[in-house]
């Protein structure tokens, strides 16, 4: 027997939708519906979280994040003109640096800067066990960035340097008034991934340990886990996260669109 | 005429040499554009031509010989290129303007970095040179909205901002669409007749009899032959600029 082409196509979609629901059907028929409800639906538990969670917790992941993301792009900067410098001595810093900290994990880095380099060193990063973690976010994201902005710095045409360079600009007008500008503007979208992505690994500063007032979310739904005896601050912020998240997300595409708008 | 001004050249090179890695492409040129002379050079692609004009102001480095801008030696490393380099305009073929500048500011932000001048200074400066250009009513676009002839223009009215002591031009006409080139070599001709000492790279073979006071054509890194414009292209005297003359015209 022959099918035409459509049918079959819309055979094999129906077989595909079936498929899913049956999934589904099954997840929640084999569910502990009482247990999940319990678990990690307990209203009073909930109710619990509710101001600290956004006053204390998210204001706290959102403010770590903005520091870490605002040093690393400061170090990345710096990072990236070493990495493009004509002297040897500056690329090969700057290559073994980013290789260094983009081979590492970042909860080693903040590990080591918060309790390895006060014991090492004698030296407290400000701001105590969290200030270590801090830095060593920063120190982490501006490896990455530093690529980031490499590649960005390299995208801006040769001739916008020869031209500035033509009128008498020297190296650092040159840099600030012209490259930089439009080398910022091709690496907004990537940079904003690294923000998502930072807005994450703040969850790892939950490893140090913080007082109630420096708590960032991971740690908060932590405390409160132990506290409450079930699931439910674990649920409440993951839901956070995302809401943090995925409106940044939306940006980056909505970035990206605008920019292929500008490209021509 | 016998101040100093009309001795020295505004551009003298002797014996240039150039490499590009093994690749010879400037093969010892000896050349001088005087003040206020219009020198057109012509040739092949591959000739040289473009790189000998970007040696003057360095933006290609020199391997050897010396170029000397109104007397100072540009490749003596303890002269202040950037100083020297405000000092010669230069125009690309793919014009260069910086995109997130509006015009305005494309003309003042060099004016005001390097020249040190006040920004109402500046500004008038930059709106007599796009009057000059017929770009008054533009000031406030961006390079993106405008036309290839209206982005040359524009370059060239950033290049006079800083006041130049010469003009170099690099191919200014090649990118264009053909209806524009007018617009662009009527600007350089105005130019020209101000008394701009100007040195220009180029297939305008017209714009080279009327207006050059010299012309060069380079051919294979050398100067093969140089003169009076209407002479070189209406009686070569060298096989190869009849040959490529007889391409082109």
């Amino acid at each position: 027997m022959t099918l035409k082409r459509a049918t079959k196509r819309r055979l094999r979609d129906g077989a595909a939708y079936v498929a899913l629901l049956a999934v589904i059907a099954i997840v929640v028929l084999t569910a502990d519906r009482e247990s999940i409800s319990k678990n990690f639906l307990d209203w009073d538990t909930w109710k619990s979280l509710w101001p600290d969670i956004v006053l204390t917790a998210a204001k706290n992941t959102v403010k770590y994040t903005l520091i870490s993301f605002a040093g690393g792009i400061l170090l990345a900067l710096v990072l990236a003109l070493m990495r493009l410098s004509p002297l040897r001595l500056y690329r090969w810093l700057a290559t073994g640096y980013i290789e260094f900290f983009r081979g590492l994990p970042a909860l080693v880095v903040i590990i080591f800067m918060s309790f390895g380099v006060p014991l090492a060193f004698g030296w407290r990063p400000p701001g105590g066990l969290i200030g270590g973690g801090l830095l060593a976010l920063i120190m982490v994201s501006g490896a990455y960035m530093a690529e980031t902005l490499r590649a960005g710095i390299q995208a801006v045409p040769k001739g916008q340097r020869e031209a500035a360079q033509s009128l008498g600009m020297g190296g650092f007008w040159t840099m600030v008034t012209v490259v930089l500008p439009q080398a910022i503007r091709i690496v907004i979208p990537p940079l904003t991934n690294e923000f998502i992505l930072l807005v994450k690994d703040t969850s790892l500063l939950a490893f140090v340990g913080m007082q109630y007032n420096e708590v960032e979310l991971t740690s908060f739904g932590q405390q409160n886990l132990i506290s409450s005896a079930d699931a439910s601050p674990l649920l409440a912020v993951a839901l956070v996260y995302l809401v943090i998240s995925i409106p940044a997300s939306q940006l980056v595409a909505f970035l990206e669109r605008r920019q292929q708008k500008v490209a021509r | 005429m016998s101040t100093s001004q009309m001795t020295t050249p505004a551009i003298q090179v002797s014996d240039l040499h150039k490499y590009f890695g093994e690749n010879e492409v400037l093969k010892g040129i000896d050349f001088h554009v005087d003040q206020s002379q219009v020198v057109c050079v012509i040739g092949p692609s591959g000739s040289g031509k473009s790189t000998l004009l970007r040696c003057v102001n360095r933006l290609e480095e020199p391997t050897s010989g010396k170029i000397l801008v109104e007397g100072i030696d540009i490749t003596d490393p303890e002269t202040d290129l950037d100083a020297v380099r405000a000092r010669i305009g230069m125009v690309f073929q793919q014009f260069n303007l910086f995109p997130h500048m509006s015009v305005l500011k494309n003309l003042c932000v060099a004016q005001q970095r390097v020249k040190k001048r006040s920004k109402d200074e500046a500004v008038e400066i930059a709106r007599r040179n796009l009057a000059k250009v017929g770009l008054a009513d533009r000031e406030n676009s961006y390079p993106a909205q405008l036309s290839g002839g209206q982005q040359q223009r524009v370059a060239i009215a950033r290049a006079l901002s800083m006041n130049p002591d010469m003009m170099l031009f690099d191919e200014p006409t090649s990118a264009l669409d053909p209806e524009l080139v007018g617009d662009v070599l009527a600007v350089m001709r105005d130019l020209a007749s101000e008394g701009m000492t100007m040195m220009v790279v180029t297939h305008e073979m017209g714009f080279a009899r009327e207006v050059g006071d010299k012309l060069v054509f380079m051919d294979g890194g050398v100067i093969v032959e140089e003169g009076d414009p209407r002479q070189v292209l209406g009686d070569p005297q060298h096989h190869r600029t009849q040959a490529f003359l007889s391409k082109v015209l």
